[in-house]
């Protein structure tokens, strides 16, 4: 019952007025509040459109580079021989899993941006590198995504005997086929788990991309801090909340799709 | 539990058994030593028992033969062959690990049919090979279970399934037992001894269970320290151990304080003089200035005799079953076990002076324990 009063304030409150706002005119037109499916629709048209679809691209993108890397990172910080350094690394990804925001987007600016130090140094724009843009924010993201994939996968990485990987090549398999036959679908729920975690991260960003490219890479939360301040459109404030509603349909459907992965994965456990 | 079958021809190993020696193998982890120059030979088709006290260095020489482990120096040669540089996935050696090693995300069928799936046989016939195994390990009707919905021993039959599933040269198990209970190791050690028989593959078994090790193997290996103290047949280990460290791990020794002879060859104990088996420990007075020994005999080798006049008396009597051990304490304060038929108890009371007889054969000899309660081993 706690449980539940508690999800239904912190939660369920919040949602439901948010969908509420989505599907109802403002108060301060003439004849008040009614409803319509006009926000919902603006929402899913011209930059509300593009910045959603801006904001899945990078989230899903960065989260499977991030995902891509963190697997043998974490792998190399579990089986590290040094304990000290395995914990020294394990706490400092603690640090920067928590190190969005715009701190961070001040330190790649001050080092990557177009008069950054390693910018000036290695002459980067000569090299076309420009941080302001998708990739330089990817790059940005992967900054605080990798640890946060470190962190969730290195319990599963842990929990890997050292007796299956053994058996494995008893059974005639290289270490190749000890990843892809072995360890890969015993890890698969992690994976997919951590992934998950990771595109959620990235999708509700926004200080860090607000700091640093502003409206120059279209997302849905530089959108709805747009809408709700009036920066373009004044009144926009049930579009913000049904650009929320959006978020909340695709988190949705990015679990729709990864239940029934994990669960197939996790059949063994079953 | 389902008995294995009796045929198990589909199954057999497509040659006949392998040898396996071990030549000079060293092996060291930082500052300690595992493996101090190795020397031993596994004959085709026999089951030979490491046995050994923990950090002996029985797990190391069997993760050598798997290819685990990298010797310092030393080979490792099968069927002459020498294998040492060769990497674990093309060793031809089917192991079975201590705890559960099943691959978690696969069904029993899958798991025995990991090794066929690696070597590129065809589904069908790995499958159906893989069925042959579960039947013949008794869990034909499991093979759709993963490995948690499986009880310990079913693991591990599923595990020795798996690794006969490649039809090895050589079968390796390190410590297939040692996680189950009590019931299911009697059950699956007369199980595994009776396949590998039926097999004839060769079998190295590594334990720390001597009554494992003797009711298992063709020969034992006893190793301390890195080093082979002495490999024989079960019987031969128990009867006439090589050496004082072989007679202490092996069974139950009884110590009985003796004094060496002038010529180093005899012993006087109980006032009988005895050749001794082997050499007799160190020159006569460096045993703490004493020149005293102990002469090691088991305790079913010690007769016992009521004798008001003896200068030994019974102190403690513990019920074995068909035979009952009696703690005797002799004359300088040392007590002594014996076994002897329940049956002849009646007047062999706690309390009752006794005297003491020994076996008319040649005794191992040991440095003398000093404030040793006459008992040792087990």
């Amino acid at each position: 019952m706690p449980l539940l009063l508690f999800a239904a304030l912190a939660f369920g409150l919040p949602a439901g007025t948010m969908v509420f706002g989505a599907l109802t005119t403002p108060e301060t037109v003439p004849g008040g509040a009614r409803f319509t499916g006009a926000n919902m629709s603006a929402s899913l048209h011209g930059p509300y459109l593009t910045a959603l679809l801006g904001s899945v691209k990078l989230s899903a993108l960065s989260a499977l580079i991030a995902a891509v890397i963190g697997l043998p990172v974490a792998h190399a910080v579990v089986t590290s021989r040094f304990r000290a350094l395995r914990e020294s690394v394990l706490a400092g990804a603690g640090v920067l899993a928590n190190f969005g925001g715009v701190p961070l987007a001040f330190a790649f600016v001050a080092t990557l941006g177009n008069a950054g130090v390693l910018t000036t140094r290695f002459h980067l724009l000569g090299h076309g590198w420009n941080l302001y843009g998708f990739w330089g924010l990817t790059l940005v993201y992967l900054y605080f995504l990798i640890p946060l994939m470190v962190l969730t996968l290195a319990p599963a990485l842990e929990g890997l005997r050292r007796q299956w990987r053994e058996a494995a090549h008893n059974n005639g398999a290289s270490t190749f086929r000890y990843w892809m036959h072995v360890a890969l679908p015993i890890l698969m729920p992690s994976l997919l788990g951590g992934y998950v975690l990771l595109f959620g991260t990235a999708f509700s960003a926004y200080a860090t991309a607000a700091a640093m490219v502003g409206s120059s890479v279209p997302l849905v939360t530089m959108q709805i801090a747009d809408a709700l301040s009036g920066n373009v459109l004044v009144g926009q404030d049930n579009v913000a909340l049904a650009l929320g509603v959006d978020m909340v349909l695709v988190a949705g459907l990015v679990m729709a799709v990864q239940v029934p992965l994990q669960r197939r994965s996790t059949r063994w456990l079953a | 539990m389902t008995d294995l079958l009796t045929d198990p021809e589909s199954v057999r190993p497509t040659r006949a058994g392998s040898t396996v020696e071990f030549r000079g193998l060293r092996r060291a982890f930082g500052t300690t030593t595992a493996l101090d120059g190795l020397d031993l030979e596994v004959r085709p088709g026999e089951l030979l028992a490491l046995l050994g006290p923990s950090g002996c260095g029985k797990t190391t020489a069997l993760r050598t033969v798997a290819g685990f482990e990298r010797p310092d120096t030393g080979e490792v040669l099968v069927d002459g062959e020498d294998i040492t540089r060769v990497p674990a996935h093309r060793r031809e050696a089917g192991m079975v690990f201590q705890s559960y090693s099943l691959f978690p995300h696969m069904t029993a069928i899958d798991n025995v049919a990991f090794g066929l799936r690696m070597n590129g046989t065809g589904k069908a016939a790995r499958r159906a090979r893989a069925a042959e195994l579960l039947e013949l390990v008794g869990l034909a009707n499991h093979a759709a279970r993963f490995p948690r919905q499986l009880s310990g021993g079913q693991q591990q039959r599923i595990a020795l399934a798996r690794a006969l599933a490649l039809r090895p040269r050589v079968l390796l198990l390190d410590e297939p037992l040692s996680a189950l209970d009590a019931q299911v190791r009697l059950t699956l050690r007369e199980e595994i001894r009776r396949l590998q028989q039926q097999l004839g593959i060769t079998t190295l078994f590594v334990t720390h269970d001597q009554e494992e090790a003797l009711s298992m193997a063709d020969r034992v290996a006893v190793m301390r320290a890195g080093r082979l103290e002495q490999c024989a047949p079960p019987a031969e280990l128990y009867e006439r151990p090589a050496t004082a460290f072989v007679a202490n791990f092996v069974g139950v020794m009884s110590r009985i304080p003796a004094r060496p002879g002038a010529d180093g060859t005899t012993v006087g104990a109980f006032g009988r003089t005895l050749p001794v088996h082997g050499t007799l420990p160190g020159p006569v007075g460096t045993d703490g200035g004493s020149g005293e020994v102990d002469v090691l005999v088991r305790p079913e080798a010690i007769g016992v005799t009521a004798d008001g006049d003896g200068t030994s008396q019974i102190v403690g009597a513990t019920f074995l079953g068909a035979t009952t051990r009696l703690t005797v304490r002799l004359a300088g304060g040392a007590e002594v076990m014996a076994d002897v038929a329940t049956h002849s108890t009646a007047g062999l009371p706690v309390g009752a002076k006794v005297t003491l007889t020994l076996p008319d054969r040649p005794v191992l000899v040991d440095r003398h324990s000093w404030g040793n309660g006459g008992r040792s081993g087990g």
